[in-house]
């Protein structure tokens, strides 16, 4: 996916003026986390379980090269094929290579957040391949040609109506001419589109929420079933992951499943959870005559053993994104690539370019509420913090705030003379703002003064002055 | 009400233990912060009479400027080192370092040890800052014990928890207890007292449009609530609070929670004349 991260402030604007995305946020601001606390509260062991998950995962990213090489000799063992990917550009060769293999003409997709990282949908369409979005919310936004603006809920940014219009303008050529607007009708009608697509799929791909060593299965947790046909139907199954997906056994994925869910949705487990281990044995009823297992690096073991590993450990549950604030105001599309939130600050300039994403890790107030509801325990606001300073150390921090910085670091490393500037600000500040007691506009302050007025200090002098002259 | 035995609460008391060869912290050494220094005294009095009532002596080393968060935050960690020197010098010796905010508060007891990874020597100094250093209505009930001030404040006040003090060093029934005390005072909650208000330090002035869209939520959840009074334990996030509630026109009162505590409830509120002058 082409990233506009680099344009993120113009993205910011665009997402506040827009009402819709401004209505949905308001809706998602409040559902997500209240079903959340509900389902932790629910589990007395929940943060007990956490601190498990985020054991689990860190020991995988420990030994991830022999795991990743256990979870390959499974893979082949059952009959299926691992394929290795360092870059976007050799898992986008790879897929295209095996759907022509079978002469592919449309390949039924689940939910991928690393389809969309690797632009695989763009890559199909130009070898006369239909990705076909399985995904109610992957499919709404396929039919308006928009990225996802949520790991989870990609299509969360829209209204009901919204997507009333779009089914209407798109199923009305295949005689669903009814403009449907209730909830339940618009995702009947979806499946009855789908069901279709989904029997005549040549390929059926998948992403996975974690690859099992163990076992060489990979696991995937939907809502709606819909990878239970992609992976069952189609002669051949690819499951596109990348390398932190792997963990060691099975025993370990029931941890995480635990604490998946209950982040994500607030419930205790996802409608389906499904293992794939290996293509359709002689004697199965179904399943793929070829299984395959394409992993992406993509820079990420570039991250390994640096101080920015933990950002590895993310299962995606969009925990992080649901309690930010930040979020919450602009949505998803406004950080420009494919993971928002604030695991998207700490990811993004990892697999783009901190040149490009350098303003996601600085539009944080380092709140930390991300942090205090992520189920592996990720220190995001620490790593985005470490962004900050390689800026920093690259000069990639905008030359007035450096500036700024330097003229405030002067004069605190110089008490004496820092008292003598801050008094004369108090001073002034009292003097003129002693009417109204504070200002609507001020001087190098216009990002402040533009939406709120500025508190003037009261007469008297600074605390110091005040102190000094109490205690003589 | 489910009691909670928190991380932060064992640390307290550990550190409570750990400073008593004699009796409770005496000597307090008071982290005045750059905002309070500049913009709200009565804060930095207010803590000073809460901590003399509580038997507290308490100084103000005149070396201490700011914790080093501006540049910490904006990634400069040279000059974020230098200022943490600094301060470590500025508070040797005392009992405790007591702040009126939980965002310096949080600064000294967490950030601090992790400036010095590679100097042995300083990360020792830092560490044993950090264990002394508390925000201030959590040194309060925490260490000192205090139950209940002598304050009068009459009306409805809503509470927003600022999120260093809240996330950092669990700062949340501490002041809600201490405000149970002061006559007159009714708490009504926020829908969400515990989302942030937008504030972040230079985050406000960097991303003017989404400091504006959260700190207006904010502004409806508190007026919501139907409190005339918003108290808060941080300068910046009640600067923050108060600009946008005064740009909107809304009569809410915004104050710091240790004015109220100390029975400065009659001064001008954040934001408005001082009616004296």
């Amino acid at each position: 996916m082409q990233s506009t991260a680099h344009a993120f402030k113009e993205n910011v604007g665009a997402a506040l003026a827009d009402p819709n995305l401004q209505d949905s946020l308001a809706k998602l601001k409040v559902g997500f986390s209240e079903r959340r606390r509900q389902a932790a509260e629910r589990l007395p062991e929940f943060e007990a379980l956490r601190d498990r998950a985020r054991d689990i995962k860190n020991h995988a990213l420990e030994n991830l090269d022999f795991y990743l090489e256990a979870f390959e000799r499974k893979v082949i063992a059952l009959g299926g094929h691992v394929h290795w990917a360092p870059t976007a550009e050799d898992a986008r060769r790879i897929i295209g290579d095996l759907c022509r293999s079978v002469g592919a003409r449309t390949v039924a997709k689940s939910k991928s957040m690393v389809a969309e990282e690797i632009a695989l949908n763009d890559h199909l369409e130009a070898l006369g391949i239909a990705p076909i979005e399985t995904d109610l919310g992957e499919y709404i936004i396929q039919l308006r040609h928009e990225p996802p603006s949520h790991i989870i809920a990609p299509a969360v940014h829209l209204t009901k109506d919204q997507v009333a219009d779009t089914f209407f303008e798109h199923h009305s050529k295949l005689g669903f001419t009814r403009r449907l607007t209730e909830r339940n009708d618009l995702v009947a009608e979806a499946r009855h589109v789908l069901r279709q697509k989904f029997l005549d799929a040549d390929v059926g791909l998948t992403g996975a929420n974690f690859l099992v060593a163990e076992t060489g299965s990979s696991m995937l947790v939907t809502n709606e079933g819909n990878a239970d046909l992609s992976n069952t139907l189609p002669r051949m199954h690819i499951v596109l992951a990348s390398i932190e997906k792997v963990i060691p056994t099975l025993e370990d994925a029931a941890v995480l499943l635990r604490v998946l869910a209950r982040s994500a949705t607030g419930q205790e487990s996802s409608a389906y959870t499904t293992l794939n281990t290996g293509p359709k044995r002689p004697g199965d009823l179904d399943g793929p005559e070829q299984y395959h297992v394409v992993i992406l690096d993509n820079g990420r073991s570039a991250v390994l053993g640096t101080a920015m590993q933990d950002m590895l450990r993310c299962i995606r549950c969009g925990a992080c994104m649901n309690h930010c604030p930040v979020y919450g105001a602009i949505g998803g599309h406004a950080y420009g690539w494919v993971y928002p939130g604030p695991i998207g600050a700490v990811l993004t300039p990892q697999l783009v370019g901190v040149e490009e994403a350098g303003d996601l890790p600085n539009a944080s107030t380092f709140c930390g509420r991300c942090e205090s509801v992520c189920p592996v325990r990720i220190p995001l606001p620490g790593l985005m913090r470490h962004w900050r300073e390689r800026e920093f150390e690259r000069h990639l921090t905008p030359r007035a705030v450096r500036q700024g910085l330097a003229l405030w670091g002067y004069l605190v490393r110089r008490p004496a003379l820092y008292r003598r500037v801050t008094s004369m600000a108090n001073r002034f500040l009292a003097l003129f703002g002693r009417v109204e007691g504070r200002y609507r506009a001020l001087p190098l302050a216009s990002g402040w003064t533009r939406f709120r007025d500025f508190p003037a200090p009261p007469g008297g002098g600074t605390f110091h002055a005040q102190w000094r002259r109490r205690r003589r | 009400m489910r009691v909670k035995c928190t991380a932060a609460n064992v640390v307290n008391v550990s550190k409570l233990l750990a400073s008593q060869p004699t009796d409770r912290p005496r000597r307090i050494g008071l982290f005045v912060t750059c905002l309070v220094d500049l913009f709200r005294p009565s804060v930095g009095f207010a803590a000073v009479k809460l901590l003399e009532d509580a038997g507290c002596t308490v100084e103000v080393p005149a070396l201490q400027v700011c914790c080093g968060q501006p540049a910490y935050n904006s990634g400069d960690r040279a000059t974020t080192r230098a200022i943490a020197t600094q301060v470590i010098d500025a508070f040797e010796g005392f009992d405790a370092v007591v702040a009126p905010s939980g965002s310096c508060g949080g600064m000294l007891a967490h950030h601090y040890p992790g400036l010095f990874e590679d100097d042995p020597a300083l990360r020792a100094r830092a560490e044993n800052l950090a264990a002394r250093s508390y925000e201030l209505t959590a040194f309060l009930v925490d260490v000192l014990g205090v139950e209940k001030v002598t304050a009068h404040y009459p009306g409805i006040v809503t509470y927003h928890d600022s999120c260093s003090g809240l996330r950092e060093l669990d700062v949340k029934a501490q002041p809600r207890r201490l405000l149970g005390s002061v006559e007159g005072l009714h708490l009504r909650e926020m829908t969400a007292p515990e989302v942030c208000c937008g504030f972040g330090g230079t985050f406000c002035v960097k991303y003017p449009e989404i400091s504006n869209a959260m700190v207006g939520d904010k502004a409806d959840d508190i007026t919501g609530t139907g409190a005339d009074t918003v108290l808060a334990g941080d300068l910046g996030c009640l600067m923050n609070m108060a600009g946008k509630l005064q740009r909107e026109g809304r009569q809410v009162q915004v104050r710091h929670v240790a004015e109220v505590l100390a029975d400065m409830g009659r001064i001008a509120p954040i934001g408005e004349p001082d009616e004296e002058r």
